[in-house]
């Protein structure tokens, strides 16, 4: 029997559910290991049974709240998807303001009729099973995990920085090229996509197991920028994370 | 005639959350709405206080199919505001990027959302057992789309190299060479699908409606428009915006809903037809004959066929851009930008339609103000117009019927409700 999966999609772009669409040249190949049951986006049918949840998307409301939770009893293994159900991701960034303002700013008046809470990651409100970083995530890594699922393997993540993958590109540093880039302190497994084109990391796969924030801090202000510039580095995609220096 | 009592709980095959609620009682419409219940995400608190060269890198993440498009508005808006003329190296890169992601938004959403429905299945899922080679040119055609956005953007899904005023990085030729042959290849690929479709049945509905969309002298408006045009004739420049509709909040909707004066109107690639078929290519045109698409066409549905044409327009594009980048001396240009206080408009049509973004910096180039008007939220108000006017002819079918009609008319605007949730307060006029 293959397992059974689902995916669901809560707050957020769902382009890491469409990354999986993306798997043009592995989808055969994945379909082969596994019966996809329910997928909203994707197809019509409604499973109520499934081993594995693939979940995109932060927690933001209360009806997230109660949905995941649901999910959670449905499954065997839940697994988190991307940027936004892993570390809560660009979602985090209203946090700051208070929720009413957040309401008043966009929809004004007539704001107090929507349900919104802090954002925060899947893993704040049930327990996980696995969770893939990246915004969106990465097609290989995306493959392996569910390979590694099916397998009854535990599926790894790498414990390094962005930088050895970009130093394994043989990119030249984008410091020496006049940008910034939180490589030192992300989690490697992109393959470093964004300075091989030659832009600055901006952290969307979380930090590394033992980031040293601190001495990426000081870095950051040596190459020229303001203390209120560094922290929006960091905090682009990691505000939920309380190593936030 | 029996009453109907349906609530379609979240919509399936679109991207993002949507309920359908009908309930007729002697042959009378009691309720007919379209919910939004999407979570808000508040894109337009977000990025107040961010960075001038920031704020496309947030922004594009409001949409994970159409983020090539939200960057190229954005990008748009940035350098408006900033002053920034981009280079033509710059420009072709851009519009190269833009045609990949139309095509495989496009062909997702035909293939992969709406042709189960016309072959009577739920999914695309059986149709690999049933249309196997159906199944995998859909999957051919997208991974081109795909790697076009690539070697261009670096990614299609939020891409990391396309930047304010330049791209960081500079395509090999190689590449380029290798994606033209692939294009030129995948001609034979959608004319068969056009064969295919030819075989299909579309729902034969009409209603009265305004179309809205960009416009550009020199070309078919996609990338970018010079105005904002109406089938009804009005024109607007694209900082005016405003004058040519209204959002505002209604009960029933995360979403906001838009109206011009004379009401609801539709915006994607049906609206693109109408408005602007004159500067299609000829096989573009064929095409949409073939097919029956002609201008001035009031079925919602063809909407899908529109993006077929379409298709064929951006292959096009696509090759010829392509030609026209290896001719050139591909550079790594200067990035160095001046900032300044100032307000720019930005406007791009996205597969789903005209996409707005409206940001204010100060004179640190930090966001003071920003609006976001999305195609899905403009469609909403269209797609309820929709329904309320073709439901009484259809009330003496089941009730499974009546349903599936409706989410195949909704799933026929190829909505994007995730995004449809992110609009800003809009100063009513």
């Amino acid at each position: 029997m293959k397992p059974t999966v689902a995916v669901f999609s809560f707050t957020g772009c769902e382009g890491c559910s469409l990354a999986i669409l993306e798997c043009e040249n592995e989808l055969l190949d994945v379909l082969n290991l596994v019966q996809l049951v329910r997928w909203r986006e994707a197809m019509t049918e409604t499973a109520q049974e499934f081993d594995i949840a693939l979940v995109d998307g932060s927690i933001s409301t209360h009806h997230d709240v109660k949905k995941v939770k649901q999910i959670r009893e449905l499954c065997k293994l839940l697994v988190p998807i991307g940027a936004c159900a892993h570390n809560a991701g660009l979602n985090a960034l209203k946090n700051r303001y208070g929720m009413g303002q957040v309401k008043e700013t966009v929809y004004g008046d007539a704001g107090a009729q929507f349900d919104t809470i802090p954002a925060c990651p899947v893993s704040a409100v049930v327990p996980i099973d696995f969770a893939l970083p990246g915004c969106p995530i990465d097609r290989g890594e995306f493959v392996r995990t569910v390979r590694d699922l099916c397998l009854g393997k535990t599926p790894r993540l790498p414990t390094y920085p962005i930088c050895v993958e970009c130093k394994k590109k043989e990119n030249v540093c984008v410091f020496f090229q006049g940008k910034f880039c939180m490589g030192p302190v992300t989690r490697a497994g992109c393959g470093a996509i964004c300075p091989t084109y030659g832009d600055g990391c901006e952290g969307c796969r979380g930090f590394v197991d033992d980031p040293n924030q601190n001495a990426h801090k000081e870095t950051l202000a040596e190459y020229g920028l303001t203390a209120r510039e560094v922290m929006q580095h960091f905090d682009m995609f990691n505000s939920y994370d309380d190593r936030l220096p | 005639m029996p009453d109907v009592n349906l609530h379609v709980e979240d919509i399936t095959r679109v991207e993002g959350h949507g309920d359908i609620v009908l309930n007729v009682k002697q042959g009378k419409i009691e309720e007919l709405r379209l919910e939004i219940t999407e979570s808000p995400r508040f894109y337009e608190s977000m990025i107040l206080g961010r960075r001038w060269d920031e704020v496309t890198h947030i922004t594009c993440r409001i949409c994970g199919i159409c983020s090539i498009g939200h960057t190229s508005a954005s990008l748009q808006a940035v350098e408006a505001a900033l002053g920034i003329q981009i280079s033509q190296q710059t420009l072709l890169m851009r519009q190269l990027a833009f045609c990949g992601e139309t095509l495989q938004s496009h062909v997702l959403h035909v293939y992969y959302l709406v042709a189960p429905d016309l072959l009577g299945v739920p999914s695309v899922l059986p149709l690999v057992e049933t249309h196997k080679e159906v199944v995998i040119m859909a999957l051919r055609l997208k991974r081109l789309a795909n790697d076009l956005c690539a070697v261009i953007a670096g990614r299609h899904i939020h891409p990391c190299a396309m930047k304010v005023k330049c791209f960081p990085h500079v395509p090999r030729k190689d590449d380029l060479r290798a994606l033209r042959e692939r294009l030129v290849a995948s001609m034979d690929d959608l004319m068969d699908s056009v064969s295919l479709l030819k075989t299909l049945q579309l729902p034969q509905v009409e209603r009265e409606m305004e179309f809205v969309s960009l416009y550009h002298p020199d070309e078919y408006a996609l990338y970018r428009g010079t105005e904002m045009i109406s089938s009804r004739g009005q024109r607007v420049t694209i900082p005016e915006y405003k004058q040519m509709f209204s959002e505002y909040v209604v009960a029933h909707s995360h979403a906001k809903h838009a109206a011009t004066e004379r009401g609801s109107y539709m915006v994607g690639a049906l609206a693109r037809f109408n408005n602007n078929h004159r500067q299609l290519r000829p096989r573009a045109l064929e095409v949409a004959t073939a097919l029956g698409l002609e201008s001035g066409c009031m079925n919602p549905f063809m909407n899908n066929v529109a993006q077929v044409v379409e298709c064929v327009q951006c292959t096009l594009d696509a090759i010829e851009i392509l030609d026209k980048l290896c001719d050139l001396e591909l550079v790594l240009e200067d990035p160095t930008v001046e900032v300044k206080a100032g307000r720019g408009v930005g406007a791009s049509e996205v597969p789903r339609g005209q996409l707005i973004h409206d940001y204010t910096f100060n004179d640190e180039g930090l966001v003071t103000e920003a609006n976001l008007v999305i195609p899905t939220g403009q469609n909403l108000n269209n797609i309820e117009r929709d329904m309320h006017a073709f439901v009484p002819g259809i009330l003496d079918r089941s009730q499974d019927e009546i349903r599936q009609f409706l989410e195949m008319l909704v799933r026929a605007y190829d909505p994007c409700i995730s995004c449809a949730t992110h609009l800003l307060r809009v100063k009513f006029v």
